[in-house]
């Protein structure tokens, strides 16, 4: 990992300098603290963090924290596909903090060389099988779901869930006959919460998150596909200390504790 | 006043610069699109398997909608411009919801009655009829959508047309039946003609209500706009591609729609 923090002490005063200095970051000085919480008290700015729509739970407590932790900053959020996300920054919205369901995305931002540094890696995220309440298929495991009379529905091979979903059922060596190719994991957790669909494959922290709308079941298959979400503050943003900050925040103890409690792995 | 149609137009200059920003507003993201359009790779792009699988069934699925609104909604236009009962504004209005209701919120309405959980649904898999997942679903979302379309405008073209020939019709010893099929029908068959253009456009183009009740799948459920929205998250140039041929097809169907609309009013001009 290639984390650049930015001495929080002097950004009042060199903050543009330190913007100036992007390109080679690793000249700045390493904090001297690496818990940013702790000398966050200067900050003041408002950022607006583009996450992936799996994110929206955690990443709004996250931000709440964060404001009142520093009382000089606002956190705006906007949840999306993680695709959407990165196309609307290439296009030039307005984002200072980039969240990535996956690390395919965040090579699209990194690509063209938006990102300020490297991007960090704060979550993990694996499949589990949703299924409605009463689990009227009577599903067991994951081989259980080729069977003839599922109503299986999965993600389209086109979105990062549907990409792993093809990875796990080629490694478990099973075809999966899905009557829907979903393409985002809402969709997929709609049918299942909705009684339509019999299964489907969302991941953990979907599962955590409907609560009593769904039954999940982890399947070992599912270590096949771990799904890595990198984080990463961007070059134009005009409050690039409390970007970074945000950054470090999500990716230090605060923020590992809320994602972890909500299902996502360690990265 | 000066006698010459062809030189007043009768609009103010602001007017028209107001006209022309809303008119640019539309035709510009149009434009836009035609410009990020990857020509060297056009045809490729949408002659795929997924893509013409797309097209077909986007194109089957809206001919029998449109099927289904001409035999519903022809009924239903004529109760609401010819009868006079209680509650008939109310139900006019809630006739035309689906006209303004996000087809999302559509989508979720047809799931809690078609759906394996719905009011109907329990009836429906008694029958042996599966309707979730299946293309079925999918003509019922743009029947849902689109009848509003027809409703609305072969009921506005039955007010102007007015019943007096009717009237007479029936005074000379026509049954009701002979009434419609042999005035009614034939006075405002254009209004049904581009109604149903109308609804067979917005059935191409129902996506909302389809991604919620109907689901995604190769062949079976993804017409055109949801295959445009999954090709996105992989392929911009495909999913641009695709959009200009549903833009081209709405053009042509917009232009027959007015084509087969204007008859409809000469002649109801030269009938009253």
């Amino acid at each position: 990992m290639t984390r650049t923090p930015r001495s929080p002490s002097l950004v009042a005063a060199v903050g543009l300098v330190a913007l100036a200095l992007a390109g080679c970051a690793s000249a700045t000085p390493a904090a001297t603290t690496p818990s940013p919480s702790a000398t966050v008290a200067a900050l003041d700015g408002d950022i607006t963090v583009f996450a992936a729509a799996s994110l929206k739970t955690t990443f709004t407590d996250l931000a709440e924290s964060f404001e009142s932790e520093n009382p000089g900053t606002t956190v705006a959020l906007n949840f999306a596909g993680s695709s959407d996300l990165v196309t609307q920054i290439v296009e030039g919205a307005p984002a200072d903090v980039f969240a990535s369901a996956d690390t395919k995305n965040m090579t699209k931002l990194t690509d063209a060389a938006l990102a300020e540094s490297d991007p960090v890696d704060f979550a993990t995220n694996v499949l589990e099988i949703a299924v409605p309440p009463g689990n009227p298929a009577g599903i067991t495991d994951f081989a259980s779901l080729a069977g003839p009379d599922v109503k299986l529905v999965v993600c389209a091979p086109e979105v990062p869930c549907g990409s792993a979903t093809a990875a796990v059922a080629t490694a478990a060596g099973i075809t999966l006959t899905p009557v829907s190719e979903e393409s985002s994991v809402t969709d997929v957790l709609g049918k299942v919460t909705s009684g339509e669909a019999d299964a489907g494959l969302v991941y953990v922290t979907d599962v955590t998150a409907a609560g009593d709308a769904v039954e999940g079941l982890e399947f070992d298959e599912s270590a096949e596909a771990v799904n890595t979400y990198p984080i990463v503050a961007l070059q134009d943003s005009a409050s690039a200390d409390v970007a970074q900050a945000f950054v470090d925040y999500v990716a230090g103890r605060a923020g590992q504790d809320v994602l972890r409690a909500a299902g996502f792995g360690a990265p | 006043m000066r006698p010459s149609p062809t030189s007043y137009s009768g609009v103010p200059r602001w007017v028209l610069a107001i006209a022309a920003i809303g008119a640019a507003f539309v035709l510009l993201p149009l434009l836009a699109m035609v410009l990020r359009v990857n020509w060297a790779e056009f045809v490729p792009l949408i002659s795929s398997e997924s893509s013409v699988a797309a097209l077909l069934l986007s194109l089957r699925t809206s001919l029998a909608a449109t099927a289904l609104c001409v035999i519903f909604g022809v009924p239903m236009a004529l109760v609401l411009a010819r009868t006079d009962f209680w509650g008939q504004k109310v139900l006019r209005s809630l006739v035309l919801l689906p006209l303004v209701l996000p087809p999302v919120v559509g989508g979720i309405a047809l799931l809690y009655t078609f759906g394996r959980r719905g009011l109907l649904g329990q009836t429906f898999e008694l029958l042996g009829i599966e309707i979730a997942f299946s293309t079925t679903a999918v003509v019922i979302a743009q029947t849902f959508v689109a009848l509003p379309f027809l409703v609305l405008s072969l009921e506005g073209a039955l007010r102007t047309v007015g019943s007096r020939y009717e009237a007479v019709g029936a005074t000379l010893g026509a049954s009701p039946t002979t009434v419609l099929r042999r005035i009614t029908l034939p006075l405002v068959l254009p209004a049904v003609l581009s109604g149903a253009v109308l609804s067979f456009a917005r059935a191409l183009g129902e996506f909302g209500a389809t991604l919620t009740f109907a689901g995604s799948l190769q062949g079976t459920t993804r017409t055109l706009p949801l295959e445009i929205y999954l090709q996105r998250e992989t392929d911009p140039d495909t999913a641009v591609a695709l959009s200009l041929v549903l833009v081209v097809v709405a053009i042509v169907i917009v232009s027959l729609a007015h084509r087969t609309g204007v008859p409809s009013r000469r002649r109801t001009r030269v009938l009253s």
